[in-house]
């Protein structure tokens, strides 16, 4: 490609990572199909935040959304960043966890429901404590009960990028597609440097954090299945293609034994760097396929 | 965090209910939807308080140059005047 032509594509991008949560669940969906459950005149917001002076939000920054995925029915639930940090709160983790369970009873009602969940989250909201824990477990149940039979996809595009309880839930769906602007990680960056000190982790160092939780690093490091650039149409194709693989043989939280030992071995030796991460934990072993799918569905004349 | 309300004389009417915005830091979200006793009713909850002088005239200007009749709640995250301008005129745009 030419120096000079090199921008043309970047300008012709539709930013995922820009739209509100309403419009990345649009954009995910077949155009046309999105139809919002428990919308903002439904008025389903937190009885804690005014109780602590702080403004609710009329969805509780939780979009819950059907439509279709490739002609088939769907259920996208979105965290929106903007409002309290992406933080999972009573009303909006439930919302998320119910519409989980009911694709479940979709399933068993033979009506398979593809369900996508689109993080963009600090993890609990603190203001709701132990009501937001409880909730995540129940959405973590979920994802459980969901994934043998339908694959559960999910999508961190940035700039918040997902910690906390939801880390765990990104790590618990079939597939897991990054952006570079994504994060991902248990302890935020501020978490680690508040509780162990700023000696072990600068929270003001973003190259050092991209690192550590950036969508690359995590996705070299095989935690995440596909990687892709700030693009609408990419993602939604992306997640298309994840669809498209089913449901796989392993899930990648059921490879503890793996897991345990490379995390063991990091935590026996010298502190490593991220490079060698990469080469001692290594890619997804279904990211090349996907990758794969991806190229052939934007191949094929819509 | 304030509670406030303010209604307005209108000509015409919301026609669809709208919402648009988020309670996120400097912006606000705003739900409208028509309301048949008509005129203009406004509940604004907002983050700071000490306000009310400020709000009443943003939502008077507004008032008078777009007369648009309806139930308007507002949640605001410490919008300015402009940016609560442009989200009742945005609000507004689509309702009618």
């Amino acid at each position: 490609m030419t120096r000079t032509g090199s921008w043309r594509p970047t300008l012709a991008r539709r930013s995922f990572i820009e739209l509100p949560a309403r419009e990345r669940s649009r954009a995910i969906l077949d155009e046309g199909t999105f139809r919002e459950l428990l919308g903002p005149f439904d008025r389903l917001m937190s009885p804690w935040l005014p109780r602590q002076g702080i403004v609710p939000q009329s969805d509780d920054g939780v979009v819950v959304a059907r439509g279709e995925i490739d002609g088939r029915a769907a259920v996208v639930l979105a965290v929106e960043s903007a409002f309290q940090g992406g933080s999972i709160g009573e009303v909006g983790g439930s919302k998320m966890a119910g519409a989980l369970e009911l694709a479940l009873r979709d399933y068993d009602d033979g009506r398979p429901v593809r369900p996508v969940i689109l993080f963009e989250t600090g993890g609990v909201r603190l203001q709701e404590a132990n009501l937001g824990l409880a909730v995540i477990a129940e959405l973590n149940a979920a994802v459980s009960a969901l994934r043998p039979v339908v694959p559960v996809v999910g999508v961190s595009a940035g700039m918040v990028g997902c910690f906390g309880g939801m880390g765990i839930t990104a790590g618990l769906c079939s597939y897991l597609i990054l952006t570079r602007q994504a994060r991902l990680g248990l302890n935020g960056p501020q978490v680690i440097e508040q509780e162990a000190g700023v000696e072990e982790f600068d929270s003001e160092d973003r190259a050092l954090i991209y690192a550590v939780d950036g969508g690359e690093q995590r996705f070299e490091m095989g935690v995440a299945d596909a990687l892709v650039d700030d693009d609408a149409s990419l993602v939604r194709d992306t997640v298309r293609a994840a669809f498209s693989l089913g449901v796989p043989e392993v899930h990648r939280s059921q490879e503890f034994g793996r897991y345990g030992e490379l995390v063991e071995r990091a935590a026996s030796s010298p502190p490593t760097d991220p490079a060698s991460l990469r080469t001692s934990w290594g890619r997804s072993e279904v990211s090349q396929r996907l990758a794969d799918a991806v190229q052939e569905i934007e191949e094929t004349p819509a | 965090m304030e509670s406030l309300s303010f209604s307005f004389e209108t000509e015409l009417s919301a026609e669809r209910r709208v919402h648009v915005g988020v309670v996120g830091s400097g912006d606000l979200e705003v739900l409208l939807e028509p309301r048949e006793e008509g005129g203009a009713e406004v509940s604004v909850l907002t983050s700071v308080d000490g306000y009310e002088h400020v709000w009443s005239r943003v939502l008077d200007r507004f008032f008078s140059r777009r007369p648009l009749g309806g139930r308007y709640e507002i949640r605001d995250f410490g919008a300015t005047p402009g940016v609560v301008s442009l989200r009742l005129a945005q609000a507004a745009a689509e309702a009618s």
